[in-house]
């Protein structure tokens, strides 16, 4: 069918679990614009959501990881997460098998990827999902980046990794809406968690808003460890959604540093036409 | 290879009940079947958030296992300082401390620019 939704948004585990220490002003502007891609997202009338997200050792680890994978199940189970702390009740997510498989099929045409039949999230998925699908009910296809444990995929298999979705979601008979999801620049669960690198933020944000893929791919690691921390490099999932939707015009709805969820707070949409 | 053992263990405490019930009834038995160090099962046993942060432990791994023994994120945030004060830098990984001006300051920052941009607009 198509791609009728395409998102970006953070995903600080203290969006939920900290907003009471959070200053009011930009916490509530934050949610605001949660709620508004909500309602795009629901308006679009999507039959799953692929979301391109950057896990933290809920299923992948050293021993085993996969540059890119796609969940392939039925449903899904999470956060792992005390739900204490990150204040989300564990759940079960529906996911779409079939979809999955003819996703995977087709990505791995043009990118290696793993598949995984069992998957739990964390807060790197059930954040956005919190936010953006409360009641659960829309069939979700996780994709991961490795983005947290080096040597991590280089940006131009993550703009690959992104054109290969979009080619299948164009070509499945499903109504797909996609979200990346990710921290800019941020030092997380580190003493230096609060600091967020704002014009660095910004200038990433224009380049994937802009689809300027050069600009995109001339970062390099070292860049983004020395500016953005080594959060930053979950600004791969902003990469592949880039790569996914050229041609569409990108507009930052909401960015805001908030300290306390360790990270500029984004919220942004691709205009699909 | 130890630290890679250290982060395999809190890895599968964090998303595995069946670990998670083993860590709970029966922690000896469970380290001895990773390759740990003596200050590595001395950290984990005392739950040493600053040590096994020294130690290069990844944030995201440590953040998870600090969440499973509800520890509040100030005071999580605080053990990270006071290991590096009583161990010295991080040994290994890719987490190392940048310097930063602290949450309070920061938001009193944001607040003050916020103010003045307000009052630019009226």
């Amino acid at each position: 069918m198509a791609l009728v939704f395409a998102g970006l948004c953070g995903h600080g585990p203290g969006f939920t679990g900290r907003a009471e220490l959070a200053d009011p002003e930009p916490r509530d502007a934050l949610y605001a614009g949660f709620e508004r891609l909500r309602l795009a997202l629901e308006d679009a009338k999507p039959d799953a959501l692929v979301v391109v997200a950057a896990e933290h050792f809920a299923n992948f680890f050293m021993d085993n990881m996969p540059a890119f994978a796609i969940g392939m199940a039925d449903s899904y189970e999470g956060p792992i997460e005390d739900p204490d702390w990150l204040k989300i009740e564990p759940t079960s997510v529906p996911g779409n098998k079939d979809l999955s498989r003819r996703i995977v099929s087709a990505v791995m045409q043009d990118v290696d990827v793993a598949y995984a039949e069992e998957w739990k999230f964390d807060h790197g998925i059930a954040v956005p999902l919190h936010f953006l699908t409360p009641r659960y009910d829309l069939p979700v296809v996780p994709a991961n980046i490795n983005c947290q444990g080096p040597p991590l995929p280089p940006l131009h298999r993550c703009w690959a990794f992104g054109e290969a979705l979009r080619r299948v979601i164009d070509a499945v008979p499903e109504r797909i809406a996609l979200l990346g999801t990710g921290g800019i620049s941020h030092w997380p669960a580190t003493p230096d968690s609060g600091k967020i690198n704002e014009a660095w933020d910004r200038e990433f944000l224009e380049r994937v808003l802009n689809h300027r893929r050069d600009e995109l791919l001339a970062y390099t690691d070292e860049d983004v460890y020395r500016d953005a921390g080594q959060g930053g490099f979950e600004m791969r999932t902003y990469v592949a959604v880039a790569g996914a939707t050229q041609g569409a015009e990108g507009e930052l709805w909401f960015y805001e540093p908030i300290p306390v969820f360790a990270v500029g707070a984004t919220i942004a949409a691709m205009n699909l036409g | 290879m130890s630290l890679y053992y250290v982060q395999k263990l809190l890895y599968q405490l964090n998303r595995d009940p069946h670990v998670r019930k083993r860590y709970d009834s029966e922690l000896d038995e469970l380290l001895t079947e990773y390759d740990l160090t003596a200050e590595e099962i001395q950290a984990i046993k005392a739950l040493d958030l600053g040590l096994l942060y020294v130690i290069g432990v990844n944030g995201q791994i440590l953040m998870h296992f600090s969440a499973l023994h509800g520890i509040a994120w100030p005071d999580y945030i605080e053990a990270l300082r006071q290991g590096l004060k009583k161990y010295g830098p991080v040994r290994e990984g890719v987490y190392a401390e940048t310097g930063y001006q602290g949450i309070a300051a920061h938001d009193e920052a944001l607040r003050a620019r916020r103010a003045a941009t307000s009052q630019g607009k009226t």
